[in-house]
């Protein structure tokens, strides 16, 4: 089996975030961490090979981005990935979801994965979507937010908490699977893989090796646009009052919480 | 001018979910904005008289797959895309919830569309709609606009309103939908299985969030009763999960989760700014501290500096008498 | 009468932290040079190395796969470096030689200086500035900034930067440094495994270099296990914030005096730093010695008190906190050095061998130049004999050097900071207008620990926190970038149980909140109490080193995430 993890380099959540008011995008400048969700897909993909359920021939780390994204991979070797690719070319900047999805699926595309494994969402505001995109373009189901993953066979079987409680279901390889974070807690890389991680290889893509069309991609190929960043609305301020007379107090809070329909 | 569709999700018995009915309600109100029309799109085995009666919100029009089974997005993607491509539809719409992320993204795919999510709300202009989506930890709004049609909108949860203004009843017209060969390779086993234990926290819409103010471990019984007669759940501090009083679960914060119900009661919390930004996009924050300089009174939307101890007791009883009553 | 903290050591024992590797001999790792600690100092010496490697093709491939190693516990390079601060240019010159001060990590340079005396209502300038304030042609920098630049070259360079790595024992076999072991990850707060702990490595290294700056964990343990020490060493702590400005500041201010006070009973020796940062930013801090006798004072809140003078409300004005950051500055100074700054296998260079001149707010040069010293030194010697563990030619470079130099000339003069404004005044008048002649002899430094504490005043003075001008501890935290998991193995060393004014003394000396007394025990009236210790509050600044504890490794990659403090 070969398994494809999906990683993304994302702006380190401990960093005050702000947005570039030229580009109306996320000021990417700053610390960047490979996104923790990513690594409970990496977790996940050597919890399958460790399991010893299924062969896995190989796990590659892909991800898409600047040169800085390779500092993501690195990591993703460290927890385990055998090699990794690195989709970079200028005309992928400012690609939005359905830009990137559809890159994303060409570079895997030329990969032949049996699995594709991934956080379900990034620290930058990104959630539940890319996954899905990938897989339709690569024709393959896919289930998101999955907090268990059993392989048997050429089949998975997958829980996810949706909209009226946990869904089992099951699903057939080849697959893309979003994982959550509960699913697995994501082992520390050990200081020989972190040194190691340097020597594994990184082949790098452009747009044209994978087959990218370039008016699909980028700017040019995105299909939303910022239009306006705004300050959050006005939150009026509350009212604070004093406890007096506690059986007042509870009258108020009770009209308070029946007004706004809370009750 | 452009018409909207709303994936209307239900559950088996029948009922509708109601971030749906509320995505329906919305649609309906921007379709009049725009000058187009509001439809909703089910499928598996609903009876006439229910997808007919989501008229009531608004839609004008329901588009039925009878054949195509419930609870998995791929399929639905198949059934949108082909009553989107054949109606010409400009928007698709999807209250918050699990599916209309995966729905939503197939599209996206499918259609060469832009799609926006955790929108908290949509604007018209010029018969085009512009989504609202908070980024960065709720510090700012964005507005989205589409590039081109169609383009696909991803509320969050509880972001629409339920409200019923329709004429009455909505046309019911079913189709039929080949499902892509990749669409069938999911198959529900179990579905929504409820398990007793750890309550969600973070689909909630009413949370009784104690602090250490509560004092010790056993008066959290005070939150979970207050928590009860509301018909919420009970979250926590760090200090208190810290302390062993309430599991790790319920923690909310920097460190823990970010939560945005529609209410938030914060008994003895003092909001320290790292517990903040786990629950400042909460729709309604309620504060009880008997401290009247904790910095939680500067975000409140309501605040009693107080004796939680005798308040919160008193509070339960008469939220309990006007539900009764 | 007053309690010293140092009368209740902390539970460590630096003998744990220096030994043989534990890894079987086939499961080691192995790099060619080790350098601990990713700040000036470290990266200096790394980047010094690579630079004389190039043409020095043997030995590189004598060193092996991995020639230069550097652990930083950071999660990158300058995550936990935080300073003024005025460089001397000196060795940003020595170390690149070609590269124009325009590409600098800096703001700008120093054009003006001011220094006021201030008092409650009044700022009074001091003209002129006394000489160890006058920084005309030094370089207005932020240390994490530095880092980082420094980092990308070294990276670029071919050095290996392991981030969040601790170095947390030091290997020694037979009297020689070996290497170091790094620490574990995946402990809980009591120290038991979790379901995903994954134990330290030992890194066998030709040679070590400890640059783990004020810290200076396994600095201190060999200077222990080899009978080094010095005079004691002792600290100040630094408090600092970034604002941006509408109004851009012109010059770089020292201030003195208040708020601090001036009776020598108090013993509040320190003063205030306001440092413009290009056009739009500036950053104000104040800098207190840990020997100060109030249990109340705190130096975080002394920093919100000053922001409340007239003078400086109106640098602020218009303006928003964008950063907070704190740090201990070593200020021992020259007698402090340990008695030999290279043994077998390793040398120590930077802040963690007190190479600070406190007095003239200057350390980073003297820590870069320190580096470059070993680079040079290691590579000589492991030239002349790939099995050499002599490094001494470190010590003579240091010793025959402006950072000898420098640090002499400041050797008698903080030891005098007991004395009272007044009194310390003219000492210092004394000392400046003799070239660092006065005063004679060897002042000896009494540990900060054994400074007696009593419950004082201080803290009626601090202003409550409004959170526009004055910001409380825990919200500071949250934008020093620390978010370490509540779960983080407890690195904080104290004893536990101890007299009020002790306990009292740590949770107002340390600026992120990290020690409580508990809420029942605060008016209950007994002489002594339980402390609490939040470990996922520490920015790891070090205070508690100076004041009866002892800060042990934490998890690599915890603590802040400093941007441009």
């Amino acid at each position: 089996m070969k398994i494809c993890c999906l990683v993304k380099e994302v702006p380190d959540a401990a960093v005050q975030k702000r947005l570039d008011p030229a580009t109306k995008r996320l000021d990417r400048s700053g610390e960047k961490t490979l996104n923790q969700f990513d690594t409970h897909g990496i977790e996940a993909a050597m919890q399958i090979r460790e399991g010893g359920a299924v062969e896995v021939d190989e796990i590659v780390a892909v991800t898409m981005g600047p040169d800085s994204a390779q500092r993501a991979l690195h990591k993703a070797v460290a927890l385990g990935a055998d090699r990794s690719v690195h989709l970079s070319d200028d005309a992928l900047a400012g690609s939005d979801v359905c830009a990137t999805g559809y890159a994303l699926a060409k570079v895997l595309e030329s990969e032949s994965p049996d699995l594709v494994l991934l956080g379900q969402q990034s620290d930058d505001g990104e959630c539940y979507t890319i996954g899905a995109v990938v897989a339709d373009h690569l024709k393959m189901p896919s289930l998101t937010q999955v907090i268990e993953m059993d392989v048997a066979g050429e089949k998975l079987r997958c829980e996810r908490q949706a909209e009226y409680g946990y869904d089992t279901v099951e699903i057939q390889l080849p697959a893309v699977i979003s994982v959550g974070d509960a699913i697995n807690e994501p082992r520390y890389p050990s200081l020989k893989a972190i040194m190691g991680a340097k020597k594994k290889p990184l082949d790098s893509k452009a747009t044209g090796d994978v087959g990218i069309e370039s008016d699909k991609v980028g700017e040019a190929g995105s299909q939303t646009q910022v239009l306006a960043i705004n300050p959050p609305p006005e939150k009026q301020a509350g009212e604070v009052f004093e406890d007096e007379d506690t059986n007042e107090t509870v009258e108020k809070i009770v009209a308070w919480l029946d007004e706004r329909k809370l009750i | 001018m452009a018409d909207i569709l709303v994936y209307a999700l239900h559950d088996d018995e029948g009922n509708f979910n109601k971030n749906s009915l509320g995505a329906i309600s919305e649609a309906a109100k921007l379709a009049s904005e725009t000058g187009g029309a509001a439809s909703a799109v089910v499928v598996g085995d609903v009876s006439d008289d229910a997808a007919a009666a989501l008229g009531k919100y608004g839609a004008t029009k329901v588009y039925r797959a009878k054949a195509c089974p419930e609870g998995l997005a791929q399929p639905i993607v198949d059934v949108m895309a082909k009553v989107i491509t054949d109606n010409g539809i400009g928007y698709a719409l999807f209250g918050g919830g699990l599916l209309g992320f995966e729905i939503g993204a197939g599209l996206t795919a499918r259609l060469g569309a832009g799609v926006t999510m955790e929108v908290t709300a949509v604007k018209a202009a010029d018969g085009k709609l512009v989504a609202e989506r908070p980024v960065l930890q709720d510090s700012a709004i964005v507005d989205v606009g589409y590039v081109s049609e169609p383009g696909i909108i991803i509320g969050r949860l509880n972001a629409f309103d339920v409200a019923e203004s329709g004429a009455g009843t909505a046309e019911v017209e079913d189709v039929e939908v080949e499902l892509s060969e990749w669409s069938t390779k999911a198959t529900m086993v179990t579905r929504g299985e409820a398990r007793g234990e750890d309550v969600n926290i973070e689909d909630a819409d009413i949370l009784v969030g104690g602090g250490r103010g509560l004092g010790e471990k056993d008066n959290f019984k005070l939150a979970e009763d207050l928590a009860g007669s509301l018909g919420g759940a009970v979250a926590a501090t760090r200090a208190v999960v810290d302390a062993g009083w309430y599991p790790y679960s319920t923690q909310i914060g920097q460190t823990g989760k970010t939560v945005a119900p529609k209410l938030y009661l914060a008994v003895g919390i003092s909001g320290a700014i790292q517990h903040k930004v786990g629950m400042q996009s909460s729709e309604n924050i309620l504060a009880i501290n008997k401290d009247q300089n904790a910095p939680i009174f500067e975000f409140c939307d309501l605040g009693v500096v107080g004796d939680l101890h005798k308040i919160m007791p008193k509070l339960t009883e008469a939220i309990k008498a006007k539900k009764g009553g | 009468m007053g309690v010293a903290p140092g009368q209740f050591p902390p539970p460590f024992d630096p003998g744990a932290h220096v030994g043989s590797p534990t890894d079987p001999e086939d499961e080691r790792l192995e790099a060619g040079i080790v350098i601990v600690g990713g700040g000036p100092a470290g990266l200096a010496c790394a980047n010094r190395v690579m630079q004389l490697l190039e043409g020095e093709p043997e030995l590189t491939e004598r060193l092996g796969e991995i020639p230069v190693a550097v652990l930083e516990k950071g999660k990158v390079c300058g995550a936990h470096n935080l300073s003024g601060a005025n460089m001397v240019p000196s060795a940003m010159e020595k170390l690149f030689p070609d590269l124009d001060p325009g590409e600098w990590p800096v703001y700008q340079q120093v054009e003006k200086d001011a220094v006021y005396l201030l008092t409650k209502s009044r700022a009074i300038p001091l003209k002129p500035p006394p000489p160890n304030f006058r920084n005309h042609g030094n370089y207005v920098t932020s240390i994490a900034k530095l880092s980082r630049f420094l980092a990308e070259r070294a990276e670029e360079a071919g050095a290996y930067l392991l981030t969040e790595t601790v170095a947390d024992k030091l290997l020694i076999e037979d009297r020689i440094v070996r290497g170091v072991r790094s620490g574990d990850k995946g402990r809980g707060k009591d120290g038991g495994q979790l379901g995903n702990f994954e134990p330290g490595s030992d890194l066998m290294a030709k040679a070590t270099v400890l640059a783990e700056g004020t810290l200076g964990h396994l600095t201190d343990c060999a200077v222990d296990y080899y009978d080094l020490a010095g005079d004691a060493k002792r600290w100040e702590i630094g408090v600092k914030e970034v604002w941006e400005v509408p109004k851009p500041l012109d010059r770089v201010i020292h201030t003195m005096n208040w708020p601090l006070r001036k009776s020598s009973k108090y013993n509040e020796f320190g003063g205030s730093f306001i440092y413009p940062m290009g056009e739009d930013k500036l950053c104000i801090g104040i800098v207190a010695g840990l020997d100060t006798t109030d249990a109340t004072f705190s130096c975080h809140d002394l920093l919100q008190q000053l922001k409340t003078h007239p003078f400086i409300r109106d640098l602020l004005d218009g303006g928003k906190r964008v950063g907070w950051g704190a740090k201990t500055i070593p200020s021992g100074g020259y007698w402090s050095m340990p008695r030999k700054l290279a043994v077998p296998g390793m040398v120590m260079c930077g802040d963690n061998v007190s190479m600070v001149n406190v007095p003239y707010l200057k350390g980073i040069h003297l820590a870069m130049h320190a580096g470059m010293y070993a680079a040079e030194a290691i590579v000589e010697s492991l030239k002349a004999d790939p099995e050499s563990v002599d490094f001494s030619a470190y010590e003579a470079k240091v010793r025959g050097s402006e950072i000898e130099k420098d640090l002499y000339r400041s050797r008698n003069v903080r030891q005098y900071g007991d004395k009272g404004f007044v009194a310390f005044g003219a000492i210092a008048n004394a000392w400046l207008l003799s070239g660092g002649a006065l005063p004679p002899g060897h002042k000896e430094s009494e540990p900060d620990a054994e400074v007696p504490v009593h419950l004082g005043p201080a803290a009626d003075d601090y202003p409550e926190p409004d959170n526009e001008l004055t910001f409380d501890k825990l919200g500071s935290v949250f934008l020093s970038g620390n978010a370490t998991r509540d779960d983080a193995p407890n690195h904080v060393r104290i004893q536990t149980h101890v007299p009020r004014e002790v306990a009292q003394t740590w949770v107002s000396m340390c600026p992120a909140q990290v020690y409580e007394i508990p809420e029942d025990q605060l008016d209950n009236g007994a002489a002594e109490v339980d402390v609490h210790v939040t470990a996922s509050n520490c920015v790891q600044c070090g205070a508690i080193n100076a004041k009866g504890g002892r800060l042990t490794m934490p998890e690599g990659g915890d603590g802040p995430l400093y941007q441009e403090v």
